[in-house]
């Protein structure tokens, strides 16, 4: 009887991994492996084992600049989402009293999740930009008598578009962490002679960093594999951790974009781990 | 704490209700400027003040082929996300069961799940560049884009569906088989339409997530842009409100999607509270 139970169960869960298998586990295999291949041009993809794309990458002054400001973003872009996620969350679930609103409210925050990126991109242009809405107004207000040239094609417009996009990603989570604290533990927490910010601070903080890390691991991965926010929204002044694997791209050189999508991934992958060791994500999603 | 009660709200509550208002609009307000500026007429720019209104601009975006092949993005798009909701809903409400019990791997396909979604989606795009390279396979919207997309909407399912059957009582359906109703029966008349709304939102979360989809198309569709890919060659060479009114046309095809996903929902539980 058990065993045909779990014979189900393997064959029910099979198609996910099937599709997984073949368009995930394959391709980043594949990546690894052309790593180390050889660069030839006219040719492509030269079987080899080789350092070269490895060592090339990682003595490039250019590269390491790159990531420095990659990681730059990432941290602003992170405490900026993680503080509007946590307060935002705590507006929901603890201070609007009827649940429906509540519901309401959040789905207010997530609709735009389910539309295109790229035009909620776009669509600070004509805000942020030399002749767009915020400094038509500066110049009408007398605030400014040239127009504001940082709004746009800046780092600013930058981080603007990713906490535009990206914030989401931070609200969910917490909100679901926070949704399952008991009402009662806060009231018992205050009974106890907790200030308001001692019960923030030692109840729902805590509480809800399955949700903050979460979210921390989606905005990491976002901003640290992005190409396409900073290169529209800095006008191409600023590039990103990414910007070699394009140029690259664009010479066929797909060994050496290889080798940068592997080091980017193993990036990525180490704060992902170190952020689930701090939290066991798992066990609190079984809860 | 002092929230609950029915009291006087604390000033935090004005604070964060300021803050939460801000964000709305913050969130909202840019987009709200593009579908504005779409409606422009014919000498309008890509900023205020708005010159006249028409719908000059979206008959320019499927008038003659002077703003790419918007129409034929579209005629792929919309196919691949109807698509990926079919298979998103069958496969990981399928795959949902077979994680309620554990199994010896059980874990391991969990991760592997989470890893697909964290992924750059550069590196997979890249890495289903190279696997055709491999196979010597060309890349197309209908076979390794649409598997793109799969490594994206699938875990998003899976996880939906791991919250649905977490509050899915068994008892329901122990008493469906203590009634003498067979494994098929009790799946069509008790399980599915418990789950149902849960069901609705993997669709919404397959098709959307598709429809949008960018970083992991990019190398994977072919020469055949679908509809994200076409926008981000336009950001770069189409400099007129042609680009809103496109934002406009795709918000609104999103937001039909949504309202269907929402009002559906909405609709079953009320007539499951009425009966009930």
């Amino acid at each position: 009887m058990k065993s045909t139970r779990s014979l189900i169960a393997y064959l029910q869960v099979a198609p996910l991994f099937v599709v997984l298998f073949l368009f995930f586990i394959v391709p980043l295999a594949l990546v690894v492996v052309v790593s180390f291949y050889r660069y030839q041009v006219m040719v492509g993809l030269v079987p080899d084992f080789t350092l070269k794309n490895y060592v090339e990458i990682l003595t490039s002054a250019t590269v390491w600049k790159l990531y420095f400001s990659t990681v730059k973003f990432t941290v602003t872009v992170l405490v900026i989402t993680g503080v509007l996620g946590f307060w935002i969350s705590y507006f929901l679930v603890f201070h609007i009293r009827n649940l429906l609103t509540a519901i309401g409210l959040f789905l207010v925050c997530t609709v735009p999740f389910w539309t295109s990126n790229i035009i909620r991109m776009i669509s600070w242009r004509p805000v942020l930009g030399k002749e767009g809405l915020i400094n038509s107004a500066l110049l009408d207000l007398g605030v400014v008598d040239q127009p504001v040239q940082w709004l746009l094609f800046s780092d600013f417009a930058v981080v603007v578009a990713y906490v535009h996009l990206y914030t989401l990603f931070m609200i969910v989570p917490i909100f679901n962490a926070m949704a399952r604290i008991e009402p009662a533990l806060l009231e018992a927490a205050t009974d106890g002679g907790a200030s308001r910010w001692g019960v923030v601070w030692n109840v729902v903080l805590p509480l809800s960093k399955t949700g903050i890390a979460l979210g921390a691991v989606f905005v990491v991965t976002l901003v640290m594999g992005d190409f396409f926010v900073v290169t529209v929204m800095s006008g191409g002044l600023s590039g990103s951790a990414t910007s070699g694997i394009f140029n690259d791209l664009k010479f066929l050189n797909y060994p050496r974009a290889a080798a940068s999508a592997v080091i980017l991934l193993i990036i990525v992958l180490l704060i992902a781990t170190a952020i689930f060791r701090l939290v066991d994500v798992r066990k609190e999603l079984a809860r | 704490m002092a929230e609950k009660s029915y009291g006087k709200r604390p000033w935090t509550f004005y604070v964060l209700a300021a803050l939460f208002t801000a964000f709305v609009i913050f969130l909202y307000a840019p987009m709200i400027v593009v579908y504005i500026l779409s409606f422009q007429g014919p000498t309008g720019g890509l900023v205020f003040p708005l010159r006249g209104v028409s719908l000059h601009w979206f008959d320019a975006l499927f008038g003659q082929a002077r703003t790419g092949d918007v129409g034929g993005a579209f005629s792929r798009s919309l196919p691949l996300a109807l698509i990926v909701l079919l298979v998103t809903v069958l496969i990981s409400v399928t795959a949902g069961f077979a994680f309620r019990r554990r199994f010896l791997g059980s874990g391991l396909i969990f991760y592997v799940a989470v890893a697909s979604l964290i992924v750059p989606g550069l590196v997979l795009s890249i890495g289903i560049l190279v696997t055709l390279k491999f196979l010597d396979l060309p890349a197309r919207w209908f076979t390794s884009g649409l598997g793109a997309h799969l490594s994206w909407t699938l875990p998003f399912g899976l996880l939906i569906m791991f919250a649905v059957l977490g509050r899915f009582n068994p008892a329901y359906e122990e008493a469906a088989y203590d009634l003498g109703a067979n494994k098929w029966q009790s799946l069509r008349h008790v399980i599915i339409p418990i789950l149902f709304p849960g069901i609705i939102a993997v669709a919404l979360f397959g098709f959307t997530l598709s429809y949008d989809e960018f970083p992991r198309s990019w190398l994977a569709v072919g020469s055949k842009n679908t509809l994200p890919i076409e926008i981000w060659t336009m950001t770069t060479n189409v400099t007129s409100p042609a680009l809103y009114a496109l934002g406009t046309v795709t918000t609104v095809i999103s937001f039909t999607a949504i309202a269907i996903a929402l009002g559906s929902i909405a609709y079953i539980q009320r007539r499951r509270s009425r009966r009930g």
